[in-house]
């Protein structure tokens, strides 16, 4: 997934990148095809090359790597805001066919939830600023869900008019990567249709894993196997963290 | 003009009860050893600001020092949940909590809005979201010049900022460098400020664009070597990841934490015998 995830982003671009496994695998992009890609975290690092994954949004190797430091309202007002990130690469803890996220809360009310997340964050920007946006999350019935419990960030938004058409900038979450396949939006109807899945996934294993009636698209593909190359890459980012920050941190 | 006094004084004299309070910093700096004394000092009712509530409010608000969190993410960075944040939330433990929830660019927003002597910040923000829904503090204005809709939110004036930073100078100027977050708009839209700082030297030794407050606008500044811990002081000390991956296991009962909370914070005179006590006790559980 992790591999899946570090191939799609081109080399040369600009990447928001959320923590956890947008991180492993934007700097994993970094470190096999895409030497010259620019990783923008939120606390302000702008073009960080960390040796090992981040714990947190603002390591202090973040800020050691980047080519300059910001502050957080300039991240987000004149880098993000300002139309100069290529993707947003973000993780979440429920998605919906139409590619809104949910970080907030599961169940109950917002007010009364039986499980409160963190909340946003910097993602309700991040999904209508930057020019594209992929949302990286494992897939089964509890995280593609028919229904999301909050819409913390917004997939699909209507363009041209109304009260969101001014304030959206970008295509919005037009891919999704998961642990089975790869899932992008159809221009016709905004609805996630699986394209690809993993080597040794069936497309009834991904429909089983979705909480909603899932399309495939007709011309299905495979993602090829990892190369012995990105495999070595990634275990060794994988090695250089758990030195880092002790074991366990960063195997996401 | 800052006046160099212990934090004990500082927290004192210039927080009450019932006072809003941005403590700040992005995973840098953070100002733990203020949150510590604000504990210590059994302060009540109080509205929390911060971006990034992390451990030090989980630990302010399961200790009751909390009526009101303003705050944009609410986890534990890159271990998980909050979970004396959560219970407040899910279960009024051990008081009600209210949340005024936004996203990192809003909170921004309203800092630099609060430091411009500006009445509201506007941005991008929100389309598609149900934040706005459940909190009234978000509205959308027109752009008088373009007609474009735009997300509009009130500017944020904390009674009391209060940060940590690398060092000040003897008349209390301070320098802070590395990831410097959103610590500057905190300090100039508070209507007091108070700093601790790892260390007090002749000379900042900045460079012409640092980051620097200037005295006159700090009104104390408090010496506290490693008050950021376990976050980090960039050039001092690193982040303590173990203890943020610990405190997942501290923070998990109500009555181990409060246990943990009373020994080792509330039963210390300052953040020094504090760091004493809970590392001796994190020593003692690793060679068991």
């Amino acid at each position: 997934m992790t591999i899946a995830a570090a191939r799609w982003l081109r080399n040369g671009g600009v990447c928001f990148v959320g923590i956890g496994l947008p991180s492993a695998a934007a700097n994993l992009a970094r470190l096999t095809h895409a030497p010259d890609i620019v990783l923008i975290y939120e606390s302000g690092t702008i073009g960080a090359k960390p040796h090992a994954l981040p714990l947190s949004i603002g390591d202090g190797e973040l800020a050691e790597t980047a080519d300059t430091v910001v502050s957080v309202p300039e991240i987000f007002r004149y880098w993000l805001q300002g139309g100069r990130v290529d993707v947003g690469f973000l993780g979440a803890a429920q998605i919906d066919k139409f590619g809104n996220i949910n970080t907030t809360v599961i169940g109950g009310s917002y007010d009364a939830p039986q499980v409160r997340l963190p909340g946003s964050g910097g993602a309700p920007e991040i999904v209508t600023a930057a020019k594209e946006v992929a949302i990286l999350l494992k897939q089964n019935r509890r995280t593609f869900v028919e229904k999301l419990d909050f819409v913390t960030s917004s997939g699909y938004f209507e363009r041209g008019g109304g009260n969101g058409g001014a304030q959206v900038r970008g295509r919005g979450p037009t891919t999704v990567i998961s642990d089975l396949g790869v899932l992008n939006s159809d221009p016709a109807t905004n609805e996630l249709v699986l394209t690809a899945v993993h080597t040794g996934v069936s497309a009834e294993q991904v429909k089983n894993a979705t909480g909603w009636e899932l399309r495939v698209a007709p011309n299905l593909e495979i993602t090829p196997q990892p190369s012995a190359s990105e495999l070595a890459a990634l275990r060794d980012l994988h090695a250089r963290t758990a030195a880092a920050h002790g074991s366990a941190a960063g195997a996401e | 003009m800052a006046t160099l006094v212990s934090l004990r004084e500082a927290a004192a004299e210039l927080v009450h009860d019932g006072d809003s309070v941005a403590l700040e910093g992005f995973t840098h700096l953070i100002p733990f050893a203020a949150g510590h004394e604000l504990i210590r000092q059994r302060r009540r009712k109080l509205t929390l600001i911060r971006m990034t509530p992390d451990l030090i409010y989980d630990q302010m608000i399961g200790m009751g020092c909390a009526a009101r969190l303003i705050f944009s993410w609410g986890g534990n960075p890159g271990v998980g949940s909050l979970h004396r944040f959560r219970d407040a939330i899910q279960t009024g433990w051990p008081a009600p909590l209210a949340i005024e929830e936004h996203s990192h660019a809003d909170m921004a927003a309203r800092y630099q809005a609060g430091a411009s002597g500006l009445p509201f910040a506007v941005m991008r923000g929100y389309v598609g979201s149900d934040l706005p829904k459940h909190n009234k503090k978000i509205k959308s204005i027109e752009c008088p010049f373009t007609g474009e809709i735009l997300t509009a939110t009130p500017a944020l004036r904390p009674d009391v900022s209060i940060l940590h930073a690398q060092k000040a100078d003897r008349k209390g100027n301070v320098l802070i460098y590395g990831i410097i977050g959103i610590q500057k708009e905190a300090a100039l839209a508070a209507k007091k400020v108070i700093v601790t700082v790892e260390e007090v030297v002749d000379d900042l030794d900045a460079s012409l664009n640092a980051c620097v407050l200037p005295a006159w606008v700090v009104s104390c500044v408090c010496v506290v070597p490693g008050g950021a811990h376990p976050s980090y002081a960039h050039g001092y000390y690193k982040r303590d990841n173990a203890f943020c991956i610990a405190w997942d296991g501290i923070s998990r009962d109500r009555e181990f934490f409060r246990t943990w909370m009373e020994r080792h914070v509330v039963g210390t005179a300052d953040f020094a015998e504090y760091r004493r006590s809970s590392e001796a006790e994190a020593k003692v559980s690793s060679h068991r």
